[in-house]
Protein backbone atom coordinates (compact mmCIF):
# COMPACT_ATOMS: atom_id res chain seq x y z
CA UNK A 1 0.00 0.00 0.00
CA UNK A 2 1.48 3.18 -0.85
CA UNK A 3 0.54 5.69 2.00
CA UNK A 4 0.37 8.70 0.21
CA UNK A 5 -1.72 7.60 -2.05
CA UNK A 6 -3.64 6.32 0.88
CA UNK A 7 -3.77 9.75 2.10
CA UNK A 8 -4.50 11.92 -0.60
CA UNK A 9 -7.59 9.64 -1.04
CA UNK A 10 -8.87 9.94 2.36
CA UNK A 11 -8.74 14.32 2.13
CA UNK A 12 -8.98 14.15 -1.46
CA UNK A 13 -12.35 12.95 -1.39
CA UNK A 14 -13.18 14.58 1.41
CA UNK A 15 -12.05 18.00 1.48
CA UNK A 16 -10.53 19.04 -1.38
CA UNK A 17 -12.29 17.50 -4.07
CA UNK A 18 -15.91 17.08 -2.67
CA UNK A 19 -18.39 15.43 -4.83
CA UNK A 20 -21.06 18.18 -4.05
CA UNK A 21 -18.68 21.38 -3.27
CA UNK A 22 -16.53 21.00 -5.36
CA UNK A 23 -17.29 18.67 -8.34
CA UNK A 24 -21.25 19.56 -7.97
CA UNK A 25 -22.08 16.69 -8.24
CA UNK A 26 -25.45 15.35 -6.45
CA UNK A 27 -26.88 18.34 -6.12
CA UNK A 28 -30.43 17.57 -6.06
CA UNK A 29 -30.47 15.12 -2.50
CA UNK A 30 -28.12 18.13 -1.16
CA UNK A 31 -30.83 20.61 -1.70
CA UNK A 32 -33.94 18.61 -0.88
CA UNK A 33 -32.55 16.36 2.02
CA UNK A 34 -30.75 19.05 4.17
CA UNK A 35 -33.84 20.96 5.91
CA UNK A 36 -32.98 18.70 8.88
CA UNK A 37 -29.58 17.54 10.59
CA UNK A 38 -31.55 13.89 10.95
CA UNK A 39 -32.37 13.05 7.63
CA UNK A 40 -29.44 14.78 6.72
CA UNK A 41 -27.52 12.40 8.51
CA UNK A 42 -29.67 8.76 7.34
CA UNK A 43 -29.34 10.36 3.40
CA UNK A 44 -25.73 10.93 4.00
CA UNK A 45 -25.52 6.93 5.56
CA UNK A 46 -27.50 5.83 2.39
CA UNK A 47 -25.32 7.38 0.70
CA UNK A 48 -22.01 6.07 1.95
CA UNK A 49 -23.58 2.64 1.76
CA UNK A 50 -24.37 2.57 -1.81
CA UNK A 51 -21.48 4.38 -2.89
CA UNK A 52 -18.97 1.53 -0.70
CA UNK A 53 -21.05 -1.44 -2.64
CA UNK A 54 -21.24 0.23 -6.00
CA UNK A 55 -17.63 0.42 -6.02
CA UNK A 56 -17.59 -3.36 -5.48
CA UNK A 57 -20.17 -4.24 -8.05
CA UNK A 58 -18.31 -1.98 -10.48
CA UNK A 59 -14.94 -3.49 -9.62
CA UNK A 60 -15.66 -6.87 -10.32
CA UNK A 61 -18.08 -5.98 -13.46
CA UNK A 62 -14.93 -3.53 -15.29
CA UNK A 63 -12.06 -6.70 -14.39
CA UNK A 64 -14.00 -9.66 -14.85
CA UNK A 65 -16.83 -8.57 -17.92
CA UNK A 66 -15.43 -5.35 -19.61
CA UNK A 67 -11.74 -5.88 -19.18
CA UNK A 68 -11.64 -9.58 -20.80
CA UNK A 69 -14.05 -8.85 -23.73
CA UNK A 70 -12.83 -5.31 -24.24
CA UNK A 71 -15.54 -3.54 -23.98
CA UNK A 72 -14.37 -1.13 -21.79
CA UNK A 73 -16.59 1.75 -23.87
CA UNK A 74 -19.47 0.11 -22.13
CA UNK A 75 -18.89 0.95 -18.87
CA UNK A 76 -21.27 3.76 -18.39
CA UNK A 77 -24.43 1.75 -19.50
CA UNK A 78 -23.64 -1.28 -17.76
CA UNK A 79 -22.28 0.70 -14.48
CA UNK A 80 -25.77 2.85 -14.83
CA UNK A 81 -27.27 -0.71 -15.21
CA UNK A 82 -25.80 -2.23 -11.68
CA UNK A 83 -26.39 1.34 -9.98
CA UNK A 84 -30.03 1.75 -10.92
CA UNK A 85 -30.70 -2.27 -10.30
CA UNK A 86 -28.61 -2.01 -6.87
CA UNK A 87 -30.83 0.69 -5.60
CA UNK A 88 -33.44 -0.81 -6.32
CA UNK A 89 -32.69 -4.00 -4.33
CA UNK A 90 -31.49 -2.15 -1.23
CA UNK A 91 -35.04 0.04 -1.65
CA UNK A 92 -36.87 -2.63 -1.54
CA UNK A 93 -34.71 -4.01 1.41
CA UNK A 94 -35.11 -1.42 3.31
CA UNK A 95 -38.69 -0.84 3.01
CA UNK A 96 -38.99 -4.44 4.57
CA UNK A 97 -36.86 -3.85 7.67
CA UNK A 98 -36.94 -0.05 8.50
CA UNK A 99 -40.15 1.56 7.40
CA UNK A 100 -39.49 4.78 9.25
CA UNK A 101 -35.88 5.11 7.22
CA UNK A 102 -38.03 4.39 4.12
CA UNK A 103 -40.31 7.15 5.03
CA UNK A 104 -37.56 9.67 5.95
CA UNK A 105 -35.79 9.49 3.19
CA UNK A 106 -39.05 9.22 1.30
CA UNK A 107 -38.80 10.62 -2.76
CA UNK A 108 -34.93 10.74 -2.45
CA UNK A 109 -33.67 7.01 -1.84
CA UNK A 110 -35.31 6.42 -5.76
CA UNK A 111 -33.09 9.47 -6.50
CA UNK A 112 -30.40 7.77 -5.61
CA UNK A 113 -30.82 5.29 -8.14
CA UNK A 114 -29.78 8.06 -11.10
CA UNK A 115 -27.99 10.18 -8.81
CA UNK A 116 -24.36 11.49 -10.52
CA UNK A 117 -22.37 11.16 -7.57
CA UNK A 118 -23.14 7.70 -7.21
CA UNK A 119 -21.98 7.37 -10.56
CA UNK A 120 -19.32 9.85 -10.64
CA UNK A 121 -17.31 7.70 -8.09
CA UNK A 122 -17.51 4.81 -9.93
CA UNK A 123 -16.31 6.16 -13.30
CA UNK A 124 -13.41 8.16 -10.92
CA UNK A 125 -12.47 4.87 -9.86
CA UNK A 126 -11.79 3.68 -12.80
CA UNK A 127 -10.13 6.40 -14.13
CA UNK A 128 -7.89 6.95 -11.60
CA UNK A 129 -7.11 3.04 -10.69
CA UNK A 130 -7.97 0.26 -13.48
CA UNK A 131 -7.77 2.09 -17.02
CA UNK A 132 -5.40 0.85 -19.20
CA UNK A 133 -3.72 -2.29 -20.11
CA UNK A 134 -3.11 -3.48 -16.30
CA UNK A 135 -5.10 -2.69 -12.76
CA UNK A 136 -2.74 -1.15 -10.50
CA UNK A 137 -1.89 -3.38 -7.67
CA UNK A 138 -4.53 -3.54 -4.57
CA UNK A 139 -6.69 -1.44 -6.90
CA UNK A 140 -9.68 -3.27 -5.16
CA UNK A 141 -8.95 -1.61 -1.79
CA UNK A 142 -8.46 1.67 -3.22
CA UNK A 143 -11.57 1.55 -5.24
CA UNK A 144 -13.06 0.75 -1.52
CA UNK A 145 -11.47 3.80 -0.21
CA UNK A 146 -12.26 5.91 -2.63
CA UNK A 147 -15.83 5.08 -2.30
CA UNK A 148 -16.30 5.10 1.21
CA UNK A 149 -14.43 8.49 1.31
CA UNK A 150 -16.67 10.01 -1.26
CA UNK A 151 -19.56 9.14 0.76
CA UNK A 152 -17.62 10.26 3.45
CA UNK A 153 -17.28 13.82 1.71
CA UNK A 154 -21.19 13.81 0.79
CA UNK A 155 -22.38 13.57 4.21
CA UNK A 156 -20.14 15.54 5.54
CA UNK A 157 -21.17 18.21 3.24
CA UNK A 158 -24.78 17.46 4.11
CA UNK A 159 -24.65 17.70 7.66
CA UNK A 160 -23.01 21.26 7.50
CA UNK A 161 -25.84 22.48 5.51
CA UNK A 162 -28.35 20.76 7.61
CA UNK A 163 -26.45 22.55 10.27
CA UNK A 164 -26.81 25.85 8.48
CA UNK A 165 -30.16 25.67 7.60
CA UNK A 166 -31.39 24.59 10.80
CA UNK A 167 -30.15 28.21 12.27
CA UNK A 168 -31.62 29.69 8.84
CA UNK A 169 -34.88 29.16 10.04
CA UNK A 170 -34.66 31.09 12.96
CA UNK A 171 -33.09 34.15 11.23
CA UNK A 172 -34.95 36.95 9.60
CA UNK A 173 -34.58 36.18 5.70
CA UNK A 174 -35.62 38.66 3.79
CA UNK A 175 -39.31 37.30 2.69
CA UNK A 176 -38.29 36.66 -1.16
CA UNK A 177 -35.21 34.89 -0.29
CA UNK A 178 -36.90 32.08 2.28
CA UNK A 179 -36.75 29.14 1.87
CA UNK A 180 -34.74 27.28 -1.45
CA UNK A 181 -33.33 31.08 -2.62
CA UNK A 182 -31.48 31.70 0.50
CA UNK A 183 -30.29 27.60 1.01
CA UNK A 184 -28.73 28.03 -2.64
CA UNK A 185 -26.92 31.31 -1.75
CA UNK A 186 -25.37 29.30 1.28
CA UNK A 187 -24.34 26.35 -0.89
CA UNK A 188 -21.99 28.66 -3.21
CA UNK A 189 -20.48 30.23 -0.27
CA UNK A 190 -19.95 26.64 1.25
CA UNK A 191 -18.81 25.75 -1.96
CA UNK A 192 -16.02 29.02 -2.16
CA UNK A 193 -14.58 28.38 1.40
CA UNK A 194 -13.94 24.82 0.07
CA UNK A 195 -12.40 25.99 -3.06
CA UNK A 196 -9.58 26.93 -0.25
CA UNK A 197 -8.52 23.40 0.00
CA UNK A 198 -7.42 23.33 -3.36
CA UNK A 199 -4.25 24.79 -2.27
CA UNK A 200 -3.22 21.53 -0.44
CA UNK A 201 -0.71 19.57 -2.40
CA UNK A 202 0.35 15.75 -1.63
CA UNK B 1 -18.36 -11.52 -34.97
CA UNK B 2 -17.29 -11.33 -31.35
CA UNK B 3 -16.32 -7.83 -31.36
CA UNK B 4 -20.10 -7.74 -32.15
CA UNK B 5 -21.49 -10.44 -30.14
CA UNK B 6 -19.54 -9.43 -26.76
CA UNK B 7 -21.31 -6.53 -25.89
CA UNK B 8 -24.79 -7.70 -26.95
CA UNK B 9 -24.42 -10.45 -25.07
CA UNK B 10 -22.80 -9.07 -21.95
CA UNK B 11 -25.41 -6.46 -21.79
CA UNK B 12 -28.53 -8.36 -21.91
CA UNK B 13 -27.10 -10.83 -19.75
CA UNK B 14 -26.00 -7.67 -17.45
CA UNK B 15 -29.83 -6.66 -17.56
CA UNK B 16 -31.51 -10.49 -17.28
CA UNK B 17 -29.60 -11.28 -14.29
CA UNK B 18 -30.45 -8.13 -12.46
CA UNK B 19 -34.63 -8.52 -13.65
CA UNK B 20 -33.97 -12.12 -11.75
CA UNK B 21 -32.69 -10.82 -9.03
CA UNK B 22 -35.13 -7.86 -8.94
CA UNK B 23 -38.15 -10.19 -9.14
CA UNK B 24 -36.64 -12.60 -6.91
CA UNK B 25 -36.28 -9.35 -4.21
CA UNK B 26 -39.92 -8.53 -5.20
CA UNK B 27 -41.29 -11.51 -4.03
CA UNK B 28 -38.98 -11.84 -0.66
CA UNK B 29 -39.17 -8.24 0.38
CA UNK B 30 -42.92 -7.96 -0.43
CA UNK B 31 -44.77 -5.41 1.89
CA UNK B 32 -48.05 -6.67 2.73
CA UNK B 33 -50.19 -3.03 2.12
CA UNK B 34 -53.64 -2.66 3.52
CA UNK B 35 -56.00 -2.80 0.54
CA UNK B 36 -58.63 -0.22 2.14
CA UNK B 37 -55.58 2.33 1.47
CA UNK B 38 -55.74 2.02 -2.38
CA UNK B 39 -59.92 2.49 -1.81
CA UNK B 40 -59.79 4.91 0.74
CA UNK B 41 -57.54 7.08 -1.63
CA UNK B 42 -60.06 7.00 -4.67
CA UNK B 43 -62.78 8.57 -2.49
CA UNK B 44 -60.16 11.10 -1.39
CA UNK B 45 -60.63 14.66 -3.86
CA UNK B 46 -57.15 13.71 -4.89
CA UNK B 47 -56.17 17.26 -5.27
CA UNK B 48 -53.23 16.89 -3.03
CA UNK B 49 -54.22 20.55 -1.55
CA UNK B 50 -52.43 19.42 1.83
CA UNK B 51 -55.12 20.98 4.01
CA UNK B 52 -55.20 17.88 6.42
CA UNK B 53 -51.16 18.87 7.15
CA UNK B 54 -50.66 15.66 5.33
CA UNK B 55 -47.51 15.28 2.07
CA UNK B 56 -50.63 14.51 -0.18
CA UNK B 57 -53.95 12.72 -0.73
CA UNK B 58 -51.66 9.34 -0.62
CA UNK B 59 -50.05 9.64 2.77
CA UNK B 60 -53.20 11.14 4.66
CA UNK B 61 -54.85 7.84 3.43
CA UNK B 62 -52.67 5.82 4.64
CA UNK B 63 -52.54 7.73 7.93
CA UNK B 64 -56.56 7.08 8.45
CA UNK B 65 -56.62 3.93 8.07
CA UNK B 66 -53.78 3.87 10.36
CA UNK B 67 -56.13 5.77 12.57
CA UNK B 68 -53.22 8.26 13.28
CA UNK B 69 -55.64 11.38 12.19
CA UNK B 70 -59.04 12.32 12.11
CA UNK B 71 -60.99 11.53 8.60
CA UNK B 72 -62.13 15.12 9.41
CA UNK B 73 -59.24 16.83 9.14
CA UNK B 74 -59.51 16.54 5.03
CA UNK B 75 -61.58 19.45 4.37
CA UNK B 76 -61.77 18.94 0.49
CA UNK B 77 -63.90 15.88 1.44
CA UNK B 78 -67.25 16.06 0.27
CA UNK B 79 -69.82 15.06 2.98
CA UNK B 80 -70.71 11.79 0.77
CA UNK B 81 -67.40 10.81 0.59
CA UNK B 82 -66.78 11.19 4.47
CA UNK B 83 -69.27 9.36 5.15
CA UNK B 84 -68.37 6.82 2.63
CA UNK B 85 -65.05 6.28 3.75
CA UNK B 86 -66.37 6.23 7.32
CA UNK B 87 -68.43 3.22 6.51
CA UNK B 88 -65.66 1.62 5.12
CA UNK B 89 -63.30 1.90 7.71
CA UNK B 90 -66.23 1.34 10.12
CA UNK B 91 -65.47 4.91 12.46
CA UNK B 92 -67.59 7.12 13.41
CA UNK B 93 -67.57 10.51 11.69
CA UNK B 94 -67.84 13.47 14.20
CA UNK B 95 -70.42 15.89 13.23
CA UNK B 96 -68.66 18.88 12.00
CA UNK B 97 -70.15 21.95 10.54
CA UNK B 98 -70.34 22.52 6.36
CA UNK B 99 -68.44 25.94 6.26
CA UNK B 100 -67.84 28.08 2.93
CA UNK B 101 -65.08 30.50 2.26
CA UNK B 102 -66.46 34.23 2.20
CA UNK B 103 -64.54 37.68 1.15
CA UNK B 104 -65.32 40.38 3.63
CA UNK B 105 -65.85 43.15 1.30
CA UNK B 106 -67.23 44.27 -1.62
CA UNK B 107 -65.42 48.01 -2.48
CA UNK B 108 -64.50 47.20 -6.00
CA UNK B 109 -65.00 50.05 -8.00
CA UNK B 110 -66.56 52.08 -5.36
CA UNK B 111 -63.28 51.96 -2.97
CA UNK B 112 -61.46 54.78 -4.17
CA UNK B 113 -58.02 54.16 -5.46
CA UNK B 114 -54.68 55.59 -4.31
CA UNK B 115 -53.04 55.79 -7.34
CA UNK B 116 -52.80 54.04 -10.96
CA UNK B 117 -51.01 50.77 -10.05
CA UNK B 118 -49.53 49.13 -13.26
CA UNK B 119 -47.49 46.61 -11.97
CA UNK B 120 -47.68 42.95 -11.77
CA UNK B 121 -51.08 41.71 -11.76
CA UNK B 122 -50.88 40.06 -8.37
CA UNK B 123 -52.57 41.54 -5.52
CA UNK B 124 -49.15 40.27 -3.67
CA UNK B 125 -46.96 42.30 -5.51
CA UNK B 126 -49.46 45.53 -5.60
CA UNK B 127 -50.13 44.70 -1.49
CA UNK B 128 -46.21 45.60 -0.97
CA UNK B 129 -46.17 48.58 -3.21
CA UNK B 130 -46.74 51.70 -0.70
CA UNK B 131 -49.53 49.75 1.18
CA UNK B 132 -51.58 48.73 -1.76
CA UNK B 133 -53.57 50.99 -4.53
CA UNK B 134 -56.55 51.73 -2.57
CA UNK B 135 -57.06 54.02 -0.37
CA UNK B 136 -58.83 51.46 2.26
CA UNK B 137 -55.96 49.67 3.99
CA UNK B 138 -58.59 46.73 4.44
CA UNK B 139 -60.07 46.86 0.58
CA UNK B 140 -59.88 44.07 -1.92
CA UNK B 141 -56.84 44.76 -4.26
CA UNK B 142 -58.79 42.56 -6.81
CA UNK B 143 -56.03 41.03 -8.50
CA UNK B 144 -56.94 37.55 -8.01
CA UNK B 145 -54.28 35.85 -5.89
CA UNK B 146 -57.22 33.64 -4.39
CA UNK B 147 -58.43 32.43 -7.93
CA UNK B 148 -55.40 31.21 -8.68
CA UNK B 149 -54.98 29.96 -5.27
CA UNK B 150 -58.25 27.76 -5.43
CA UNK B 151 -57.69 24.04 -6.24
CA UNK B 152 -61.18 23.61 -6.94
CA UNK B 153 -61.84 26.23 -9.10
CA UNK B 154 -64.55 27.64 -6.93
CA UNK B 155 -63.28 31.05 -7.72
CA UNK B 156 -64.22 33.72 -10.47
CA UNK B 157 -63.54 37.37 -10.42
CA UNK B 158 -66.28 39.65 -11.02
CA UNK B 159 -66.15 42.42 -13.74
CA UNK B 160 -66.04 44.54 -10.82
CA UNK B 161 -62.58 42.80 -9.83
CA UNK B 162 -64.16 40.84 -6.66
CA UNK B 163 -63.23 37.27 -6.27
CA UNK B 164 -67.19 35.50 -6.08
CA UNK B 165 -66.67 32.40 -4.37
CA UNK B 166 -69.08 29.59 -5.49
CA UNK B 167 -70.82 28.31 -2.22
CA UNK B 168 -71.15 24.61 -4.08
CA UNK B 169 -67.87 24.35 -5.15
CA UNK B 170 -65.90 25.58 -2.65
CA UNK B 171 -64.28 22.98 -0.06
CA UNK B 172 -63.56 25.23 2.69
CA UNK B 173 -59.95 23.57 2.52
CA UNK B 174 -58.43 27.44 3.41
CA UNK B 175 -56.05 28.27 0.14
CA UNK B 176 -57.13 31.10 -0.60
CA UNK B 177 -57.25 32.50 2.90
CA UNK B 178 -53.46 31.94 2.97
CA UNK B 179 -53.29 33.62 -0.67
CA UNK B 180 -55.29 37.00 0.45
CA UNK B 181 -52.55 39.20 2.12
CA UNK B 182 -55.31 41.54 3.60
CA UNK B 183 -57.11 38.49 5.57
CA UNK B 184 -60.13 39.30 3.73
CA UNK B 185 -61.48 35.74 3.20
CA UNK B 186 -62.85 34.18 6.07
CA UNK B 187 -65.25 30.70 6.79
CA UNK B 188 -68.73 31.07 7.66
CA UNK B 189 -70.88 28.44 8.07
CA UNK B 190 -72.40 26.96 5.12
CA UNK B 191 -76.53 27.47 6.82
CA UNK B 192 -75.77 30.86 7.50
CA UNK B 193 -77.45 33.35 5.28
CA UNK B 194 -75.92 37.17 6.45
CA UNK B 195 -72.53 38.48 6.51
CA UNK B 196 -70.21 41.69 6.88
CA UNK B 197 -69.28 42.16 3.73
CA UNK B 198 -66.39 45.06 5.23
CA UNK B 199 -63.92 44.12 6.94
CA UNK B 200 -62.23 48.19 7.69
CA UNK B 201 -61.58 48.73 11.17
CA UNK B 202 -60.71 52.28 10.67
CA UNK B 203 -62.95 54.89 12.34
CA UNK B 204 -66.03 55.91 10.64
CA UNK B 205 -64.55 59.50 9.89
CA UNK B 206 -61.90 57.92 7.27
CA UNK B 207 -63.98 55.01 6.08
CA UNK B 208 -66.86 57.99 4.48
CA UNK B 209 -64.38 59.73 2.89
CA UNK B 210 -62.30 56.28 1.23
CA UNK B 211 -65.09 53.58 0.41
CA UNK B 212 -68.86 54.34 0.16
CA UNK B 213 -69.62 50.88 1.09
CA UNK B 214 -67.52 50.59 4.38
CA UNK B 215 -68.67 49.65 7.93
CA UNK B 216 -69.20 53.22 9.40
CA UNK B 217 -69.70 51.09 12.65
CA UNK B 218 -73.25 53.16 13.65
CA UNK B 219 -74.46 49.70 15.28
CA UNK B 220 -77.98 49.98 14.15
CA UNK B 221 -77.18 46.46 13.39
CA UNK B 222 -76.60 46.15 16.90
CA UNK B 223 -79.43 47.65 18.26
CA UNK B 224 -81.90 45.64 15.85
CA UNK B 225 -80.66 41.86 16.10
CA UNK B 226 -83.07 40.09 18.59
CA UNK B 227 -80.49 37.18 18.80
CA UNK B 228 -77.94 39.48 20.30
CA UNK B 229 -75.46 38.03 17.66
CA UNK B 230 -73.93 41.23 15.94
CA UNK B 231 -71.29 43.11 18.41
CA UNK B 232 -69.18 46.16 16.68
CA UNK B 233 -66.01 45.67 18.47
CA UNK B 234 -63.00 48.23 16.96
CA UNK B 235 -65.16 50.17 14.29
CA UNK B 236 -66.47 47.10 12.81
CA UNK B 237 -69.77 45.27 13.07
CA UNK B 238 -69.33 40.97 13.65
CA UNK B 239 -71.65 38.06 13.37
CA UNK B 240 -71.66 35.50 16.13
CA UNK B 241 -72.84 32.27 14.40
CA UNK B 242 -73.50 30.27 17.20
CA UNK B 243 -76.37 32.66 17.80
CA UNK B 244 -77.47 33.99 14.56
CA UNK B 245 -81.00 33.00 13.42
CA UNK B 246 -80.53 34.22 9.62
CA UNK B 247 -83.76 36.58 10.47
CA UNK B 248 -82.23 39.19 8.05
CA UNK B 249 -83.18 42.44 10.30
CA UNK B 250 -79.42 43.84 9.93
CA UNK B 251 -79.90 43.57 6.43
CA UNK B 252 -82.69 46.17 6.38
CA UNK B 253 -81.34 48.35 9.37
CA UNK B 254 -77.52 48.51 7.86
CA UNK B 255 -77.58 52.37 6.16
CA UNK B 256 -74.94 51.16 3.77
CA UNK B 257 -75.96 47.77 2.77
CA UNK B 258 -72.81 46.12 4.13
CA UNK B 259 -74.87 43.54 5.94
CA UNK B 260 -75.56 41.02 2.79
CA UNK B 261 -76.94 37.77 2.17
CA UNK B 262 -74.41 35.32 1.68
CA UNK B 263 -75.66 33.54 -0.95
CA UNK B 264 -77.43 36.09 -2.75
CA UNK B 265 -73.81 37.99 -3.09
CA UNK B 266 -75.46 41.54 -4.08
CA UNK B 267 -76.51 42.36 -7.44
CA UNK B 268 -76.59 39.78 -10.67
CA UNK B 269 -74.01 42.03 -12.25
CA UNK B 270 -71.52 41.20 -9.36
CA UNK B 271 -71.92 37.49 -9.84
CA UNK B 272 -71.17 37.25 -13.53
CA UNK B 273 -67.66 36.13 -14.19
CA UNK B 274 -65.51 38.45 -15.95
CA UNK B 275 -64.07 37.79 -19.81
Amino acid sequence: MDLSLFLSIIIGNIFINNFILFKFLGLCPFIGVSKKTGPALSMGCAVIFVMVLSSIITWLIYNFLLVPFQIEYLRTISFILVIASFVQLVEMIILKTNPTLYRVLGVYLPLITTNCAVLGVTVLNVNMFLKGEYAMPNSFFYTLLQGFCAGLGFMLAMLLMSGIRERLELMNVPESLKGIPVAFIVASLMALAFMGFAGFKF
Amino acid sequence: MTQFLAPVLTLTGLGIFFALVLSWASKKFAVAQDPRIAQVLEKLPGANCGACGMAGCARFAESVVKGEVALESCKACSQEAHSEIAQLLGIELAKTEKKIALLHCHGGEKAKEKFEYKGIEQCQAAAQLMGGNKLCSYACLGFGDCMRACPFGAITMSKEGLPVIDKELCTACGKCIQACPRNLIKLIPYKAEVYVGCASRDPAKTVAKICSVGCIACKKCEKVCPADAIKVVENLAIIDYDKCTSCGKCLEACPRKIIKRSHGLGSDSERKPAG
